[in-house]
């Protein structure tokens, strides 16, 4: 039977604040969150910071369990199944969180073992990624940190990519890059998508990027998907002429200050 | 099993490249280890007293063993959490007891490098001479007490888990507590005697107590040069007590982190910060 790749059905995660020493209050990150991609699809998810962004990533990374919902990744349900669908998805974060002092070539073995990949094939695979990103093989002995934010990032995305997964999480991976790495990163994932099929689910603020990558793309807004469609769709929806007025028409931009969005950071903060 | 292997193996590849690339500091580490250590000892030669010497010196090496060993493993988590790459290690395929065996083994492999290391530098400080002491029955001692300390390590691993800061912070103070406690540079009768039964509790009491048997301490007829290791059949009651609380610390540990590794999942702790 054919399922889509990603079935997000329902989902609630809600995280408490602390208010004083005794008082706490319980906030919404998502809330009744539904929607679907296919499999070899690109599918963007659009919100505000603070919109539940991250927190749907994460629980589709088995890091968060929702409070309620379904998830199914390829057809497999969390958090039942969290060991299978780990073997299954890549993740890149908005934050290239790596071993600063270890090279890119140690990070990335170090991944390919922790995944059971032979270590020879996972780093010609890792090569492979890193020179259609556009670096220099003389950079893979050089440690992270003296890389710049743009090959930090492209590293990133060759982890994710060395356990050659049917599904890619990306949580803003193109943030902070300059013009020509933000280029080269979107081409890159416009070509492994028509080559290997791979379903991809991006969070981006870049609306340039979500309407060149995207075959449909989802407005998340207050914990909730507000619009869903193609940009073409979205635009008409919103009666605008782009998807930057569309988005802002369509999440409700402008609100009162105490209708303003949940902060996902403050949030935590006080749990 | 080729799997569990490679995975295993990830851990001590990680270990082994970021010791290299931090090895300024674990020259640092293992040089303030010597010196205090010898610091130490050079108060039994001061004393001009060989078995107070021995007991220190017996004190300072299994403390240094036990200590590193305990601060690897219950660190581990602190440190990826510095790093910013815990999540990455928490949602790859690795079953957490492989996770934490990788972390235990290469904390093992460093305890023993840093153990060695002291005991050249103590030998070149003490001119001691440990012939007659019972040295396999002393390995014996601390592979037993080896279960034990990485439990205690594993349950200390989990603290960072629920709180980047906190739990680290909590763990250099259990730490501290088992070197109070455990009688390594003195009798544990000259604590106060409401301190006394705490130490009961602490591995290291009885692998101290067995280590200083075993080389010969207290034994009157140990004398420079020549001293009367007592035989492993002596320190049975030790090595019980030791299996046994390896036996009940070792799972404790692992499900103490699956407990607290969950709840962080529910509560959006695994997040990077800290």
């Amino acid at each position: 039977m054919e399922f889509p790749a990603i079935q997000v059905c329902n989902l609630k995660k809600s995280f408490r604040k602390r208010e004083g020493f005794f008082k706490k209050s319980r906030l919404w990150a998502l809330e009744d969150v539904s929607f679907e991609v296919g499999k070899g699809e690109t599918y963007g998810l659009l919100g505000p910071n603070g919109s539940g962004k991250s927190s749907l990533i994460r629980i589709l990374s088995t890091l968060l369990t929702a409070d309620g919902g379904e998830v199914r990744l390829m057809g497999l349900s969390l958090p039942k199944d969290q060991e299978m669908v780990r073997r299954i998805i890549g993740r890149v974060s908005v934050d290239a969180a790596f071993y600063k002092k270890l090279s890119a070539r140690e990070n990335l073995l170090y991944t390919a073992l922790l995944y059971g990949l032979k270590p020879g094939e996972a780093e010609r695979r890792a090569m492979d990624i890193l020179e259609q990103l556009g670096m220099e093989k003389t950079k893979f002995s050089t440690p992270l940190e003296e890389m710049s934010r743009g090959m930090q990032q492209k590293i990133s995305i060759a982890r994710a990519l060395v356990i050659d997964p049917p599904l890619l999480l990306l949580d803003e991976p193109t943030t902070g890059l300059d013009p020509k790495s933000r280029r080269d990163v979107q081409t890159f994932l416009e070509a492994l998508r028509q080559r290997s099929g791979t379903t991809i689910l991006l969070t981006t603020h870049d609306m340039a990027e979500a309407e060149r990558l995207c075959a449909r793309i989802g407005f998340l807004a207050y914990g909730k998907i507000v619009a869903e469609g193609t940009a073409e769709a979205l635009k008409q929806q919103a009666a605008t002429a782009t998807l930057d007025d569309a988005f802002i028409k369509l999440t409700g931009e402008g609100l009162s200050k105490d209708e303003e969005p949940l902060e996902e950071e403050a949030v935590l903060e006080g749990v | 099993m080729e799997t569990t292997i490679r995975q295993t193996w990830a851990f001590m590849f990680r270990g082994y490249h970021l010791t290299r690339r931090y090895i300024s500091w674990v020259i640092v580490f293992n040089f303030y280890a010597l010196v205090t250590s010898a610091t130490v000892a050079l108060i039994g030669v001061a004393a001009q007293d060989y078995q107070l010497t021995l007991t220190l010196v017996v004190g300072a090496l299994m403390w240094n063993f036990m200590s590193s060993l305990y601060n690897e493993i219950a660190m581990s988590i602190a440190y990826e959490r510095w790093e910013g790459t815990l999540e990455y290690t928490f949602m790859a395929p690795v079953s957490r007891l492989i996770h934490l065996t990788g972390v235990s083994l290469f904390s093992l492999l460093n305890s023993i490098v840093q153990t060695v290391i002291v005991l050249i530098g103590l030998l070149l400080f003490t001119n001691l001479n440990l012939r007659g002491a019972n040295l396999p029955g002393v390995v014996v001692v601390l592979v037993v007490s080896t279960i034990a300390f990485v439990g205690l390590g594993l349950i200390a691993a989990a603290l960072p888990v629920m709180s980047p800061e906190r739990g680290a912070e909590a763990t250099h103070i259990f730490q501290g507590s088992l070197l109070l406690v455990s009688g390594v540079y003195y009798p544990v009768d000259v604590l106060p005697g409401w301190l006394q039964p705490l130490s009961a509790l602490s591995p290291a009491t009885y692998t101290l107590s067995a280590c200083r048997k075993l080389v010969g301490i207290g034994n009157p007829a140990s004398v420079p040069g020549n001293l009367m290791g007592a035989p492993l059949s002596s320190v049975m009651r030790e090595l019980i007590i030791l299996a046994l609380m390896g036996a009940v610390l070792m799972p404790l540990g692992l499900w103490v982190f699956g407990r607290i590794e969950t709840w962080a999942k529910r509560t959006g702790k695994l997040k990077r910060t800290g």
